[in-house]
């Protein structure tokens, strides 16, 4: 069985806001929960599949019961937590359930507020005692990956510069986005050194917000106005150091959710007109792209370097909306905005500056954790009908 | 720097208390399984590679290399370099480097375990040989 061509996103909705001192968490849950319901011309009592994950207060059933989600048809719920591609993740099962005859019209939702104020910390797994003191965070964690992968492949800080770059080209047309001056690698490479080699240009911004998807089935799509996106592969997996056997950190759990992607859908990386691919820092990007297969293992630096990301000049243009890196970056978790520029980008919805012109085949990727620690991956593509 | 910065006891459990009581006597302890053969850390009780539940302890050399460091430049206690060192008996790990200038790591240098005192059992970290 496949879930190929079996959903559409019908429906997206990312929170304008990038700072809301103002709202509660749930608010802002049920904010784009309704953009993205009204984006698909449909109402909430169509709803009868609900996906959160540990952004969501409370989980599934307070969001459910807070959210007025008719319970009466409300028949599918899934809170999967994987980080950052939580979304992506999400998007596949709803994809499943729908092809199972479990549900019909999917709602997923992302919101929180880290710029407002600390988000809890994560709950810890059985490495707790052997590894908490030792301070892991994003940014060294991601540190790490990048130092690991300079060494294996001479990787350097000016190419992984030109990934900020190409999102500050992509940012200065969104008036949402948090960061929109232009940048160079220049740039990059005088911001103040965060965790080596990691500069403070090469980190995503903290922001406030959120998003939502309606996914449903081919018949409903059909019926509704907005130009058809459907899924066509999927992809996901997790990766860890395994007892300390299997540590490399210049990969990550990508190259196995990428390739199960694209047999899927049945295409390669060669087709694909547009990515969205997680920008938490620019050595993710880098990574992602070279286990997506977009590029040979080694050669991501070559490849994003000279502006080969900024749509109208390169080859790949990628998170056309800024991404992570300029845009938001809402709860630490950007697996759902990639989907969102993704649906843009395929309806013809995205900045014309940055508009790729016939975009009919784009993927969304993402990871969540901590690439240099335990982390999932998941992979979606995504195809205009 | 680091002598000055206050470490949090590790909790311990029943799988992982042997590790905490040999650490008391400055003992790095891995885990082997006597069915596959394999070395892991941090301890299980059961085998992550064949699943037997044949583990034995065993005492690392507590020597090894640096897999990769990251240099975090500013935190509530000061600058402090995370790193993966690869043990001599296989199995990578996550820890800090400490007593070294931190600008002058590299991967690839040897590195050899020191305990750090907490109020309960010390925490090992690596330092450059």
């Amino acid at each position: 069985m496949t879930i190929k061509g079996k959903a559409y996103i019908a429906g997206i909705f990312e929170h304008p806001t990038r700072h809301a001192p103002d709202k509660s968490t749930a608010q802002l849950h049920a904010e784009v929960a309704k953009g993205a319901i009204e984006d698909a011309g449909l109402s909430k009592d169509d709803v009868d599949g609900y996906f959160c994950a540990g952004d969501a207060p409370g989980g599934a059933w307070p969001m459910v019961d807070y959210l007025g989600l008719n319970t009466k048809k409300l028949r599918h719920v899934d809170s999967t937590e994987t980080g950052g591609c939580s979304y992506i993740i999400h998007l596949g099962h709803a994809a499943e359930a729908i092809a199972a005859g479990k549900c019909s019209v999917a709602l997923i939702t992302l919101a929180g507020k880290p710029r407002t104020g600390p988000m809890p910390p994560r709950a810890a797994g059985a490495e707790l005692d052997f590894e908490s003191a030792y301070g892991a965070t994003t940014h060294n964690a991601y540190g790490m990956c990048a130092m690991r992968h300079m060494h294996d492949y001479g990787t350097t800080s000016e190419q992984l510069a030109w990934i900020k770059v190409a999102a500050s080209h992509h940012a200065q047309y969104n008036p949402h986005a948090m960061l929109k001056d232009v940048v160079t690698v220049e740039d990059v490479l005088n911001s103040p050194m965060i965790s080596d080699p990691l500069h403070r240009m090469d980190c995503c911004v903290v922001s406030d917000g959120g998003g939502a998807l309606i996914v449903t089935t081919p018949e409903i799509a059909k019926s509704l106005k907005k130009p058809q996106v459907r899924l066509i592969g999927h992809g996901e997996a997790m990766k860890g150091p395994r007892g300390g056997k299997d540590l490399d950190l210049t990969y990550s759990a990508g190259v196995w959710s990428g390739p199960r992607a694209f047999e899927e859908a049945g295409i390669t990386p060669k087709d694909i007109k547009y990515a969205s691919i997680y920008d938490s820092f620019t050595i993710t990007v880098l990574m992602q792209l070279e286990d997506l297969g977009f590029c040979k293992k080694g050669e991501g630096g070559k490849f994003v370097a000279d502006g080969n990301l900024i749509s109208g000049v390169g080859k790949l243009p990628f998170n056309t909306d800024g991404g992570g890196l300029c845009s938001n970056h809402p709860v630490n978790r950007g697996g759902m905005t990639k989907i969102i520029e993704a649906v843009r980008q395929l309806r013809g919805e995205a900045h014309p500056k940055v508009q790729v012109p016939n975009c009919d085949l784009a993927i969304a990727h993402g990871t969540g954790g901590l690439l240099g620690v335990r982390h999932a991956a998941s992979t979606a593509i995504l195809e205009r009908v | 720097m680091s002598e000055a910065k206050k470490y949090p006891a590790p909790v311990t459990n029943a799988e992982t208390a042997p590790f905490w009581e040999a650490a008391r006597q400055g003992k790095f302890m891995i885990k082997r399984c006597t069915s596959c053969g394999e070395a892991h850390y941090f301890p299980r009780a059961i085998c992550p590679f064949c699943f037997s539940d044949k583990t034995d302890w065993e005492e690392s050399s507590g020597e090894g290399t640096i897999y990769t460091y990251s240099l975090m430049r500013k935190s509530p206690t000061g600058p402090y370099a995370i790193g993966y060192v690869t043990l001599k008996e296989g199995p990578s790990l996550q820890t800090n480097f400490v007593d070294c200038d931190l600008t002058t790591l590299k991967i690839g240098q040897k590195v050899k375990v020191v305990w750090k005192s907490t109020d309960g059992a010390p925490l090992p970290f690596f330092t450059p040989v």
